[in-house]
């Protein structure tokens, strides 16, 4: 019993716990609606032809004056704002997963090297992670912008704005995944399963990954959700200063940028509708690191 | 002690010079320097006479050593937008954005402190939920959103406070300050909370975390076992020593405050240093983005030197040695 | 005075609610120090915690009676228990190294508990703050009052924890496991004082203890728990020489004896039908010892760490880890080798298994000299040839790997059996040797208990085949049956197999049982070396001699 109780804690926790199921409701349904988002669409924001001026600045369906057809209104070049939104989540989640991609492997990578070899290695690791520090997320994603706006011909820079958009993500996030790595892999270093292993004569790559790195997974996942977070938060911060993505390629972050324009006439759900579900959207994904963070450090609950 | 601050002392410089080898290398590297300087009616010659003069035919390391002494000496070179020196433009903003993240860190403290601590120690209690649940909004909802909320119920609607600019300020010295007169703290005011919010709700997680660890160690419950009055437990025993981490994480928020100053400051067209940094990014002004790094670079080093000197107040383990 | 009836003490779970304490009775007098006993889960630190009001949360005292004197503990709100904490009642933790605030100066701490249960000023305080240290025998008190926890050794922490605890002249005192963490000179200061504080002051002490010799040295009266309950309670004489009950009669049949040596313990076996089917896995270690029992030698081996830097100019110098190590252990013989913590124990093991490089001096395995440290090939025969038990079952297998990968892993990557399911037969066939069932092999290592992980660990070993075992400290995280049960797998895994063991402890009594010769190990250098009877009968050094003195154990007398 006590076992199976063990066994099952994180389920059993889960099934108790409405706000997380709410929020992995929310984060499930995004996810699936930003990847299913060509077929369950009314329009492709990206095809002009799909959607007609005609219908611009339509307002919600239980508002006067709205179209049934859309519900959440139309923004004022007659677009679906849930076709928009479900077309913007998937390019918000598109870059911040690769983006995430990039910085897991890049961070891991150096913290499970830094921990395992320490001294000088450690050393210079941690030396370039505080410099990274010392230039935040959006410092390091501005910066990179700018130099890709320096060296890339302005043919092409459109092109590869989300290129750029994802490497100054990674980048900037990369940090935290070294430095929860390398702690990690310090406390694994003076468990004696690793001695055992580095005393057989194994090869540190398999040590490293074999031996250590599923024993840190649990803290290392916790950072991946809250780093899906920000770097949902932060491209959407990027496209709001308008250097993220251009308006006809529109993530989250540039419908709410675009939607600033409403802010003080009535069209208000151009601005709001957007908003809302971007905080919903990151919200939920924060409920369920705070909650993985539960399960894996029981002691702070 | 002395060898602890001198050591991290020489882990700032490290710091700063690869900072400026940063800054250097985006001079330098990123478009050429001499065409963003002359016009198109300059002649091949002239601009290759200017390269010589300017030293950029020099050996590389040559060239990065004459860059890095002349910003020692304050000399930042000239901006390829408005033709003024970097230093003056820095300068006249600096003030703006350290008020700006000055206040929003003290705002911080103030509410995440006490916060934190409260909920750390009622964990069960209604109000903690409630806290719990709004800080983790408080964390999703990003930073620019929040700024429009407010100039939207506080500006818009209510009309209390002013939406853009430092309102009325006083030049003192040559620091233009927002805080000597009532207009300028209205004009602040929204800013700077937008700029706490997220400082708050990063703080309060983290004094919780680190006093709900204390509170769980030997010599809490060894004090509690003496029968110590329960606010000495708390406060004299208990929060003394959850500061030690949390003032070396503040240290590092500091980097949080000047990053998110620039989403800030462009919500509420602060004239400050963020500000002039965007500018610079949209006309690919490089002298100005590299000084810019720079002096943020230099700030958050100083800070972190003052939280290692607190560290060593704070913990006697640092400053005295020996055991017998 | 202190009087427990019916304790029942109750955890509410997710799924109903965990006794953790149920009809324990108990009185302790005045001056009375009352040993409670019992291994892990015993629910000894439980009732210590209930009595002082500090129960983890959710754990709360769901029947009987706890009286004070004429005060009834479960009666008092929680002001009125707060102010019987540290006046009436006060505690001592096993760990002096965490039990005192690093931030403030031991004064600090004095002074504060004093005032709060004391109308005393300021200068009254200290001038008591200073004659405690004194009493409790801390030198020159009026000035070290002034320093912090951390410029204290562990035994003076302890010191001045105890002074923490009688600063306000409380009545009780529930000791914790109070010199678990000590070394046994350490241990023996400490435990005179709490005999001495006991009849001077007649403060009663409950001394919570896994240690049966620290209970038959210094307490009066022992109540034996087990699994919540009390199992028996009396004169400690009594209960620990002619104990009444089956499980104390088990539990004092476990304890290794430091007098003499037992052949066996008295521990109930592991199943014989598992044990036979361990066949194959005999079969294959024999195979593999066709050549002879290997030895090794050590020769003035020494091992340096470099001093941590405390200036640009100026470096601590080396600290010496191992002095000048001589020590030939002979082919199918057991080393014992003892030494408090800080000795260089481990350090040793270290560098023979490689981890640590030494500063000068040779090993041989066999015929083979053992190249240093990190010079040391992967591919290195020895690495094979010496294999490791470690001290803590809970860190030495990977939680996150499967038993049958933990076992086959030294199979496949010493290159023993190509085929995998031969490998995994013979990892379940070696489980059966170790006494596990052999389906232990699809499970995870939290499925087991730390002394079946112990065991596992053991097969592990000795799926690489190897002709020299190191034993750290292998059973110093168990409890004492446990221990019992491990130390006869070794003897008999020993005796079957010729394994030339280093067999690594703090404890002399275990050494005594397994070893066949003992080296006693004394800040990195060997005191003394010999046959390990000859050598606990007659010992010559004199730091050996206060060793053996001053460990705790029952008289004689009291023996059956």
């Amino acid at each position: 019993m006590i076992a199976f109780v063990k066994k099952y804690e994180g389920l059993w926790l889960f099934v108790h716990s409405p706000a997380a199921i709410i929020a992995a409701l929310v984060a499930v349904l995004t996810f699936l609606g930003a990847a299913f988002a060509p077929w369950i669409a009314l329009v492709n924001p990206y095809d002009l032809a799909s959607f007609s001026l005609f219908d611009g600045l339509l307002p919600p369906t239980w508002l006067d004056g709205a179209n049934p057809k859309f519900i959440l209104g139309t923004d004022d070049q007659g677009r679906d704002m849930i076709s928009a939104i479900l077309y913007g989540a998937r390019l918000s989640l598109v870059i911040g997963l690769s983006a995430l991609s990039i910085a897991a492997v890049l961070g891991v990578g150096l913290g499970l090297a830094a921990g395992y070899y320490g001294g000088r290695f450690d050393a210079i690791v941690m030396r370039i992670a505080d410099v990274q520090l010392a230039l935040p997320a959006i410092l390091t994603a501005l910066l990179i912008d700018g130099i890709a706006r320096g060296i890339l011909p302005a043919s092409i820079q459109q092109d590869l704005r989300v290129a750029v958009l994802t490497l100054a993500i990674a980048l900037s996030l990369w940090v935290n995944f070294a430095r929860t790595a390398r702690a990690s892999t310090f406390v694994q270093m003076n468990k004696e399963y690793v001695q055992a292993a580095i005393m057989m004569g194994q090869r540190p790559i398999r040590v490293m990954f074999v031996h250590i790195l599923p024993n840190i997974l649990g803290p290392l996942l916790v950072i991946m959700t809250v780093d899906l977070a920000s770097a949902i938060l932060l491209e959407a911060t990027l496209s709001f200063l308008g250097i993220g993505l251009p308006a006809d390629s529109p993530s989250l972050g540039t419908l709410i940028r675009v939607g600033m324009q409403f802010l003080l006439s009535g069209e208000w759900w151009i601005l709001w509708i957007p908003t809302l579900f971007l905080v919903a959207l990151v919200v939920s994904i924060n409920i369920l690191g705070d909650f993985l963070r539960d399960i894996f450090n029981p002691r702070l609950r | 002690m002395v060898y602890f601050i001198l050591k991290r002392m020489i882990q700032s410089v490290f710091v700063m010079l690869t900072v400026a080898f940063l800054a250097f290398s985006l001079f330098r590297f990123v478009g050429d320097p001499i065409t963003q300087m002359t016009g198109v009616e300059t002649s091949v010659e002239d601009q290759e006479r200017l390269r010589e003069e300017l030293g950029l035919n020099d050996p590389f390391v040559y060239q990065f050593t004459r860059f890095t002494g002349d910003m020692l000496k304050g000399d930042f070179g000239f901006s390829y937008r408005t033709r003024q020196p970097v230093a003056e433009m820095i300068a006249s903003r600096i003030p703006a954005t350290l008020e700006l993240g000055v206040v929003a860190l003290i705002i911080s403290l103030l509410v995440g402190i006490p916060a934190g601590v409260y909920t750390a120690l009622k964990p069960r209690g209604v109000l903690t939920q409630t806290i719990l649940m709004t800080t983790l909004v408080g964390v999703s909802i990003p930073t620019f959103v929040i700024g429009i909320m407010l100039i939207f119920i506080f500006g818009v609607q209510l009309g209390w406070l002013p939406t853009f600019g430092r309102g009325g300020t006083v030049q003192i010295g040559g620091w233009e300050s927002s805080l000597f007169s009532f207009d300028g703290w209205r004009a602040l005011l929204l800013p700077a909370i937008t700029l706490g919010v997220y400082q708050l709700t990063l703080t309060m997680r983290l004094v919780r975390a680190e006093m709900m660890e204390v509170m769980r160690s030997d010599y809490i419950r060894f004090a509690m076992a003496r029968g110590v009055p329960t606010a000495s437990l708390h406060y004299r025993h208990a929060l003394a020593n959850t500061m030690v981490p949390v003032i070396t994480i503040i240290g590092l928020q500091f980097g949080g405050v000047i990053a998110f100053s620039i989403v800030t400051e462009s919500v509420f067209q602060w004239p400050g240093m963020g500000l002039l940094f965007l500018e610079s990014i949209r006309f690919v002004d490089i002298p100005v983005m590299g000084v810019y790094l720079v002096v943020i670079a230099f700030f958050f080093v100083l800070v972190n030197l003052v939280v290692d000197l607190l560290y060593v107040a704070i913990d006697p383990r640092l400053r005295i040695r020996d055991v017998s | 005075m202190l009087t427990i009836k019916d304790l029942l003490v109750k955890f509410p779970m997710r799924f109903g609610a965990f006794t953790a304490i149920e009809d324990v009775d108990m009185t302790i007098k005045p001056g009375e120090i009352h040993g409670l006993v019992g291994e892990s889960g015993a629910g000894k630190s439980t009732v210590g915690a209930a009595v002082i009001g500090l129960l983890q949360s959710p754990g709360y005292v769901a029947n009987g009676t706890l009286t004070l004197g004429d005060t009834d503990l479960r009666n008092l709100s929680p002001a009125e228990a707060h102010k019987v904490r540290g006046d009436r009642i006060s505690m001592i933790f096993q760990d002096p190294q965490t039990s005192l605030n690093p931030l403030m100066t031991i004064e600090r701490q004095l002074i504060e508990t004093i005032q709060t249960h004391s109308s005393l000023s300021e200068s009254e305080a200290i001038n008591r703050a200073v004659d405690l240290l004194e009493d409790i025998g801390i030198k020159n008190a009026a000035e070290r009052i002034k320093a912090y926890p951390h410029q204290f050794s562990g035994g003076m922490r302890q010191r001045v924890v105890i002074a923490l605890a009688i600063s306000t002249d409380p009545e009780l005192i529930i000791a914790d496991e109070p010199t678990t963490a000590l070394d046994v000179a350490v241990q023996s200061q400490v435990l005179d004082l709490i005999q001495r504080l006991a009849k001077e002051r007649q403060i009663a002490f409950m001394l919570i203890t896994h240690d049966i010799g620290v209970i038959a040295q210094v307490a009066d009266r022992v109540t034996v728990m087990r699994k919540g309950r009390v199992m028996e309670t009396g004169v400690t004489a009594q209960v620990l020489g002619k104990p009444q009950h089956h499980y104390t009669q088990q539990l004092m049949d476990s304890v290794p004896p430091l007098d003499r040596k037992i052949d066996r313990f008295r521990v109930p076996e592991a199943d014989d039908t598992i044990a036979s089917n361990g066949a194959m896995a005999e079969n294959w270690l024999l195979e593999g010892s066709q050549h002879a029992r290997t030895g090794l030698s050590l020769t003035g081996l020494s091992v340096e760490f470099a001093g941590p830097r405390t200036s640009i100019f100026r470096k601590l110098p080396p600290y010496v880890a191992l002095d000048d190590v001589t020590l030939n252990i002979k082919p199918g013989s057991i080393m014992g080798l003892v030494g408090e913590s800080g000795s260089g124990k481990s350090t040793l093991a270290k560098a023979i298994t490689g981890l640590v490089t030494p500063s000068s001096g040779t090993m041989e395995l066999g015929d083979v000299v053992l190249p240093y440290g990190k010079s040391r090939s992967r591919q290195h025969p020895s690495r094979q040839l010496i294999q490791m038990v470690f001290q803590d079952p809970y860190s030495s297998l990977n939680s996150r790997h499967r038993i049958g990968d933990i076992l086959t892993e030294p199979l496949w990557f010493y290159g023993f059996v190509k085929d995998e399911q031969e490998r995994e037969k013979l990892a379940a066939s070696m489980l059966s040797l170790v006494g596990m069932q052999p389906d232990a092999i699809s499970k995870y290592p939290h499925q087991f208990s730390g002394g079946q992980r112990q065991r596992i660990a053991v097969a592990r070993a000795l799926l690489a085949r190897p002709r020299f075992l190191i034993c750290d400290e292998p059973t110093s995280a168990l409890d004492v049956s446990i221990q019992a049960e491990i130390l006869n797998l070794l003897k008999d895994l020993q005796a079957k197999f010729g394994l030339t063991i280093l067999f690594i402890s703090h404890n002399l009594a275990v050494v005594r049982q397994m070893a066949d010769d003992t080296a006693v190990l004394r800040s990195g250098k060997i005191e003394e070396v010999g046959e390990t009877n000859a050598l606990y009968t007659a010992p010559q050094a004199d730091y050996t001699k206060s060793l053996l003195d001053l460990t705790p154990v029952m008289p004689t007398t009291w023996q059956t």
